[in-house]
């Protein structure tokens, strides 16, 4: 009896060990198990493409998807789409940031602003992208300043919603403590509501750069004669479905780039 | 001015309304400079709504309060500070950064001497080596100190304590009195408490201002004559306590 117990004793101990040694190890490649689902589709799209289910004129072999990128990179001539891409999400995000947090401000500090503007705001925000399309190049032209003004509009909207609340919801117990030791309007603003509104804010940047990718495709795909949009609808009238793919892949890949990178800052800036 | 001038803080039938709810009805009462004053009474019975009034976070009411002779809705609030029953520190900013929310409006907090004052202040509270850290990093009681701080940053003519020992443990919660006497003790503040612990009020008041029933009015005020430093077995504690609780008509 007394055996048994002692050796159920060691065996636990033993036990807590792995826990506390190996798990931690394994849980750091954790992240890892996010990619087999991926690699497994791409194994079973390979498969279905060269059995020949799908016609390689409808779906290319991924590998033929990844040489038909890397010659275009060789060449030079994706460069050029690529760049001309970011930057048109780049000023859109930032011209589309810039007015929602003025929006938001505004909104979210006064009562009246906020009646006046937001139902109108509220609607705006529920009209698809792809229907601001025509008016804007009747407008802008097909220049680039209807491209980043659409893109603005779709980076505009989140950014605008989350930093009104954001604002006008920063808690009455903070609030009275500004009153209570006099910080005045300036100081409390500054100090107190505009902090605590930050998360808010960041949320709203992360959905507009989202949205930002959304309204890019529209414009692009529409009325541009270069970027990565244009890379997709020219590889459809090419009946270039690698062309067509690997830009997609390309629009996924700097989406998640740019997600990740605002959701950095924010783990940097909201770090409490 | 008239006779309330003479108080640090006086009070005169006060009543307060919310819609049909009367929260306090008719309330007297003066507070002398220096002096540790707890209100006790059931929940309910207005005790926070007291403090609310004086911090001038109620702009109407009936009756009179002043601080220094001057009524609380013509700047006289400006002399109060307070320490909720929450800390309501900002999460964002360190201890150093909270603390000065409290200093007055006409400090610069880069100052030098400013800065000195809230490191002393944390020093006070006993919160030294913690001065860089964020409010999420602190034990209740560690941030109800940091809320004590601010409080006296602000050089205030009356401390308001509204509850703040009430979400603390049992053995937390007699460290953070005797704290607060000793930061009492040491900064001559005249302070104004509300808790509804009954040995609370005996063991840190000079006097004991019994609130009962709803509405709140004045039931009686105990005397607490104890001498200082006290031990919480005192007799005079303990014939103040059952004092507080024969008012209270427990």
């Amino acid at each position: 009896m007394a055996t048994t117990r002692e050796t159920d004793r060691i065996g636990s101990d033993h036990d807590a060990e792995s826990d506390s040694g190996v798990l931690p190890a394994l849980s750091r490649f954790r992240w890892l198990l996010g990619l087999v689902v991926p690699a497994g589709l791409v194994v079973v799209w390979h498969v279905l493409v060269a059995t020949g289910v799908f016609a390689p004129h409808q779906l290319p072999e991924p590998l033929r998807v990844v040489g038909t990128l890397y010659a275009m990179g060789v060449s030079g001539e994706l460069w050029g789409h690529i760049s001309i891409t970011l930057q048109r999400v780049f000023f859109g995000v930032l011209l589309g940031v810039s007015v929602g947090v003025v929006f938001g401000t505004v909104t979210g500090l006064y009562g009246l602003a906020n009646d006046l503007l937001d139902p109108l705001l509220q609607s705006l925000k529920n009209i698809p992208s792809l229907a601001w399309v025509p008016l804007f190049l009747l407008w802008f032209g097909i220049g680039e300043s209807a491209k980043v003004l659409l893109i603005a509009l779709g980076a505009f909207f989140p950014v605008y919603l989350n930093l009104s609340t954001g604002i006008a919801n920063v808690g009455d117990e903070l609030i009275e403590v500004a009153e209570v030791y006099d910080l005045g309007r300036i100081e409390s603003l500054r100090r107190v509501v505009f902090p605590a509104a930050v998360p808010s804010l960041l949320v709203g940047i992360r959905g507009g750069v989202g949205l930002a990718w959304m309204f890019v495709v529209a414009a692009e795909l529409i009325a541009a004669s270069q970027g990565i949009g244009f890379l997709m609808s020219d590889g459809r009238v090419l009946a270039r479905p690698d062309i067509i793919v690997g830009s997609i892949l390309l629009f996924a890949f700097f989406g998640n780039l740019s997600d990740l990178a605002v959701k950095g800052v924010e783990r940097r800036v909201v770090d409490w | 001015m008239s006779s309330t001038g003479d108080h640090t803080l006086a009070v005169e039938g006060l009543t307060k309304r919310y819609g049909d709810t009367v929260a306090l009805d008719g309330v007297d009462l003066t507070v002398e400079e220096g002096e540790f004053v707890a209100v006790v009474g059931p929940s309910g019975c207005g005790k926070s709504t007291l403090l609310r009034v004086l911090s001038g976070l109620e702009e109407h009411f009936e009756g009179r309060a002043a601080v220094d002779g001057v009524d609380v809705r013509d700047g006289g609030s400006d002399a109060v500070g307070m320490v909720f029953q929450e800390p309501r520190l900002l999460a964002w900013a360190d201890v150093r950064e909270n603390v000065a929310v409290g200093l007055p409006s006409g400090v610069d907090r880069g100052d030098a001497a400013a800065r000195d004052r809230v490191d002393d202040l944390i020093e006070t509270v006993g919160l030294d080596g913690f001065a860089g850290s964020r409010p999420s990093e602190l034990s209740g009681g560690m941030a109800q100190r940091v809320s004590l701080a601010r409080g006296l940053a602000y050089r205030p003519e009356v401390l308001l304590l509204d509850e703040p020992f009430s979400a603390l443990d049992q053995l937390t919660k007699y460290e953070q009195q005797d704290n607060l006497l000793e930061v009492w003790a040491e900064q001559g503040t005249t302070i104004a408490l509300v808790t509804h612990d009954v040995e609370e009020a005996a063991y840190l008041a000079d006097r004991v201002v019994v609130l009962g029933g709803q509405p709140g009015t004045v039931e009686t005020v105990v005397d607490v004559d104890a001498p200082r430093p006290r031990d919480r077995t005192d007799p005079e504690l303990l014939a103040a306590r059952d004092a507080i609780t024969d008012a209270l008509g427990l």
